[in-house]
């Protein structure tokens, strides 16, 4: 039975591959524990199952560092399996951290919420460690299929997650139009992925890349030439695909109904660790399989991008429920986001995976205070809700402060140094290529920070200016949770004060596109 | 006195002075509070008199300190000041003090908060004036808002939700583009066909003296083994003379003076000054008018000038009108509408002698920006020291204000009258403060107007002679105010009791009322500070125009025992 075994899986797959997805292996192994300590502990004990979950991812980064530590040391190297679908690289490496850091703050942040909820079950856990499974098959994959089973895997988890507090009908709610918009927005880029099938033969990025740039360099009349419709149609519903995901301009109608009735610790890890993930998928395929034509997918995004950010800071302005506010701000941020796709070069996708490692900490932040708020059956998120937090708790106020001014960039904040080399990425990619739209993209996108700070400012004047008083009720903390707080604040400040080794990080993910040929060094 | 790390000394040990109060004290020992943050204010001026040690016979950057700070973008944590900026550093420690000095019976709630804000806002002052890295200057330049606006926010007055909110967008407009700016500025140290056309020459005569040109070196040799770029300002300045005059410098040009326009403040970028002005507590106006003006001056003295000399003296551009002559007229409007609008105030029923302060600063302001791009020795030297005068003779105003309004509760012009009779002594030192403002002979502003005006004047006569009818304009409403408010009869019975100054006021007003008479009878020390940086931008800008009294060679002489071998 065993020799069975073993002979059919040496002629699938080299039992050495296993290594590479050791740590996705971990993750999925402590989900499926934590489904079964879900059946066999008491309900008033299934806190465990958060900390177990916690132990998990825990376990996971020590298994992403000790296979990304050979690699990253040695500059740009690459492991690949499982015939070439899979690709552990400094990229990979990176970004897996990322969506390990925004499920560990996640599960810290909602152990204490799903207890205010009544809610504490051991499958909400189960979920997370699926979903940051996907996210992590997302950053390895080099494969058309593996990308889209594994984003699928992200997705559908996602729909249950924020469909997650049952009795309330306005989750209910939002989980329905998630799932609806998100599936169709699955189909219009499996069907970009399948005309990318149709024009290079194959479904490995290794293999698309040159045939793409191959029909966009192609002299007319030639065959190719005549793929370059086609390619191009494979571009634009690749891209809406992505957009959605991003929840980039106009495909973000979903994102503020999600946010604000999805259960607050799902919105934290929506707005991070989905979005990063998407962001690495939209990586992947834009520099990596579309580079070769740069110029025709540049200015889409950089359109896209200046009216995602006009769009989010405008509309955030009005509103009065803070999880609306942030997810629009959360839209905005996107925009700035693809900025670093739009002048991809060094500084630029610096700045992006710099950008989403801080806006990871600051936005889980954020959403973390919120949840200091919440009391059951008061909903505690509107932005009036911080009113006096000064008063009653400064500590809390002044992390809430801070997260705030990071979100919108003031400087010695991890924000700043972000949005600074997103901006700087413009300017040089502006430089470089003497094309007058990205300095224009790039003044827009600075002119519109200051829209940013008049919403993200209202929660200070809240909780420092307003002269109302806060009511005396004790807010709801957990060691977790403080713990989870105290990380993300400690963490931005060190971002902003001394990026350098974060910096260095993120240059990992460069040095991997750059070997591919992705990166514009000027 | 020689304390290692002087700079960072005096930047960061207000911060730490707020983590103190911050984490130390209870909110409820006020008292403790504020005697111990007027202490701490009183510790940092007494450091920042180390300063004084600037080697005014040498000149250039001093007090240099070079760290590592982020190696990947090219910025390194580097101090160093010019004698203006060390003139700038000690104006800001002592009005620190005095702010905080003022401030004990003015504020009446959150005093904790209070006086971490106002430590955390003088480092970050202090920080811009000594930085030389432009990365680093940024970062305190654009943290400076924060807790301004907390001040005004929380102890302004009535609209002081809007107030602060006005100040803290509008100044945040300038500051992105003045990002672009220096991000920009940033890709061009790394053009090697710019680079290589800087001469040594040039490079000395931004630097000033050897340390500060090695720490250059030092500074680009990193850059070189990072392959990136440098934010060292010097190095920036000195890109300047090689940059080509055209869209692009004026662009730059124009990125830079929106950022500290909008901080000096210009007409038109003006409009948040007087809402600030009028909603912050006393203390937050006096740094306000007295320090964060002169962060938009410094700006154009330190960044504008050096690093865009070709636009900032360009008269070509645009047909017959240049760049140039856009900051004059905006300069000279500022002074005349700045004086109109202060008049203004004084004639209206309830005119708010504060607002009036504030629209004298937007008139002094430009006196400033006439002095600094008449682009000679006498225009600069009377522009920088100008903006030490406003700082002391605005500072003690708006002090004055907040003396009366915690009397009266009320700024209105026309509820007072014959105040000398009750308060003889405040009338005294108003009139000394006022005289000082009108640019009396033997009080400070009659030096710094009159340099500032004579430059004008020798770039071009019509200039001077606009600005004069502002400086006239000046004088009418100061002596209608005084008349106003002092003389006459009591006719007011609510003023007929008010209490003449306590100990703490005079103990606060007088050092303002001293500098002010000693700048004015004997200038030369200060001045002393002054001149070598102004030569040296001067030079940078026109190499041709004579300078008097400048015995300073073009480049450092080659060995320094030159003359003990003799």
């Amino acid at each position: 039975m065993f020799l069975l075994f073993q002979a059919s899986t040496t002629e699938l797959f080299d039992l050495a591959d296993l290594r590479l997805i050791a740590p996705e292996l971990i993750l999925t192994l402590c989900a499926c524990v934590a489904l079964v300590m879900e059946v066999l502990l008491p309900y008033r004990k299934s806190r465990l199952i958060g900390y177990f979950a916690l132990l998990g991812l825990g376990l996971a980064a020590v298994s992403v560092a000790l296979l990304g530590w050979p690699i990253i040391s040695s500059g740009a190297g690459t492991l690949s399996g499982f015939y070439g679908t899979l690709r552990v690289d400094g990229f990979a490496i990176v970004f897996k951290l990322i969506f390990l850091l925004a499920a560990a703050l996640t599960v810290a942040v909602s152990l204490r919420y799903l207890d205010i909820e009544g809610e504490q079950r051991g499958e909400f856990y189960a979920l997370v460690l699926f979903a940051t499974t996907g996210m992590m098959f997302l950053a390895a994959g080099y494969d058309l299929i593996v990308l889209y089973i594994s984003l699928e895997l992200m997705a559908l988890t996602f729909y249950v997650l924020v469909a997650y507090a049952r009795r309330d009908l306005r989750s209910n709610e939002a989980g329905m139009k998630y799932f609806l918009l998100g599936a169709f927005s699955s189909g219009i880029l499996l069907y970009g992925m399948s005309l990318l099938f149709g024009i290079s033969g194959s479904t490995n990025l290794s293999a698309i890349a040159p045939k793409v740039a191959s029909v966009i360099t192609a002299a007319a009349g030639t065959d190719d030439a005549m793929l370059r419709p086609l390619t191009l149609l494979a571009m634009i519903a690749l891209a809406a695909g992505l957009f959605f995901k991003i929840s980039a301009v106009p495909f973000h109608m979903w994102a503020p109904d999600a946010y604000e009735d999805a259960p607050t610790p799902v919105t934290a890890f929506l707005s991070t660790g989905s979005k990063a993930a998407s962001f690495a998928l939209f990586v992947r395929i834009f520099a990596e399989a579309l580079g070769g034509m740069r110029a025709d997918w540049a200015p889409l995004l950089g359109l896209v991008a200046a009216v995602t950010i006009m769009v989010g800071n405008w509309a955030a302005v009005t509103q009065s429920n803070s999880k609306r506010l942030l997810a629009y701000s959360s839209i905005s941020n996107a925009g700035y986001l693809l900025l670093g796709i739009v002048a991809g070069n060094v500084w630029g996708y610096t700045g992006l995976v710099f950008y989403l490692i801080v806006y990871t900490l600051m936005n889980i932040g954020a959403f973390g205070v919120i949840i200091t708020l919440r009391r059951r059956g008061i909903i505690g998120d509107e932005v009036d809700d911080f009113a006096g937090l000064a008063q009653k708790s400064p500590l809390m106020a002044l992390m809430m402060a801070l997260f705030m001014l990071s979100l919108g960039g003031l400087p010695l904040t991890g924000g700043f140094i972000g949005k600074a080399l997103l901006f700087g990425g413009l300017i040089q990619r502006g430089d470089a290529e003497g094309k007058s739209w990205y300095y224009w993209l790039v003044a827009w996108a600075a002119l519109n920070t200051v829209v940013s700070f008049y919403y993200y400012v209202r929660f200070i004047r809240a909780m420092y200016l307003g002269e109302r008083e806060a009511d005396a009720r004790p807010l709801s903390l957990s060691p977790a949770l403080t713990t989870a707080l105290v990380l993300c604040v400690v963490g931005v400040i060190y971002t902003g004060v001394y990026p350098r080794h974060v910096i260095q990080l993120a240059g990992q993910v460069v040095a991997t596109l750059a070997s591919a040929g992705a990166v514009a060094l000027r | 006195m020689k304390i290692p790390y002087l700079l960072s000394v005096i930047t960061w040990l207000p911060l730490v002075g707020a983590l103190i109060i911050l984490f130390v004290f209870k909110r409820h020992q006020s008292g403790a509070i504020k005697k111990f943050a007027t202490a701490w204010f009183g510790l940092a001026f007494l450091v920042s008199l180390a300063l004084t040690g600037y080697d005014r016979a040498t000149g250039g950057m001093q007090f240099l300190e070079d760290c590592q700070w982020i190696p990947i973008i090219g910025a390194r944590y580097q101090m160093g000041v010019d004698g203006v900026a060390a003139l700038l550093i000690m104006l800001t420690t002592l009005l620190g003090l005095i702010a905080a000095l003022s401030s004990w019976e003015y504020i009446e709630k959150r005093e904790k908060e209070y006086y971490a804000l106002l430590l955390l806002l003088q480092t970050a002052v202090v920080g811009v004036f000594a930085a030389m890295d432009m990365f680093l200057f940024y970062l305190f330049f654009e943290v400076s808002l924060v807790p301004m606006y907390f001040l005004i926010g929380i102890w302004g007055g009535e609209r002081r939700l809007y107030a602060a909110i006005k100040f803290f967008l509008y100044t945040l407009v300038g500051s992105v583009v003045l990002l672009l700016g220096v991000i920009k500025m940033y890709f061009l140290t790394q053009d090697a066909s710019l680079t290589s056309q800087i001469t040594p020459a040039i490079l000395a005569n931004v630097a000033g003296n050897e340390p500060a040109r090695a720490l250059v070196a030092n500074s680009l040799q990193q850059a070189a083994a990072n392959g990136t770029g440098t934010f060292n300002i010097i190095y920036m300045q000195a890109m300047g003379a090689v940059l080509p005059m055209g869209t692009l410098q004026v662009l730059l040009f124009f990125a830079f003076a929106l950022g500290f326009a909008i901080k000096v403040p210009m007409w038109p970028f003006h409009t948040w000054l007087p809402d600030a002005h009028v909603e912050a507590p006393t203390a937050g106006s006096v740094i306000l008018a007295g320090i964060l003006l002169k962060l938009g001056t410094y700006g154009f003295f330190r960044f504008n000038l050096p690093m865009f000399p070709a636009a900032s003296a360009d008269q070509s551009y645009w047909g017959s009108f240049g760049v140039r002559n856009v900051m004059i007229v905006l300069a000279i409007i500022g002074i005349i509408y700045g004086a109109l609008a202060a008049m203004y105030f004084v004639v209206k029923r309830d005119g708010d002698v504060k607002k009036l302060v504030a629209y004298s600063s937007v008139s002094s302001m430009g006196i400033v920006m006439l002095g600094l791009f008449a682009l000679n020795p006498n225009g600069l030297n009377g522009a920088v020291l100008h903006m030490i005068n406003h700082g002391i003779y605005s500072g003690a105003l708006f002090l004055l204000v907040g003396i009366i309004y915690e009397r009266r509760h009320t700024r209105s012009v026309s509820e007072f009258g014959g105040l000398s009779h009750v308060m003889p002594g405040y009338a005294a030192v108003f009139l000394a403060m006022a005289m000082t403002a009108i640019g009396l002979p033997l009080l400070c502003v009659f030096i710094s107007e009159f340099l500032a005006m004579r430059g004008a004047f020798e770039a071009n006569p019509w200039w001077a002679a606009w600005a004069a009818l502002g400086i006239i304009l000046n004088a009418g409403y100061m002596l209608w105010l005084y008349q106003r408010m002092f003389f006459g009869n009591i006719d007011n019975p609510k003023n007929e009791t008010l209490r003449d100054m306590k100990p703490r006021e005079w103990a606060y007003m007088i050092p303002l009322v001293v500098l002010s008479l000693w700048i004015g009878v004997y200038p030369k020390p200060f001045l002393e500070y002054i001149q070598r940086p102004v030569n040296s931008v001067v030079r940078h800008i026109r190499p041709d125009y004579p300078i008097p009294l400048d015995a300073r060679p073009a480049t450092p002489p080659v060995a320094p025992e030159h003359a003990t071998t003799k």
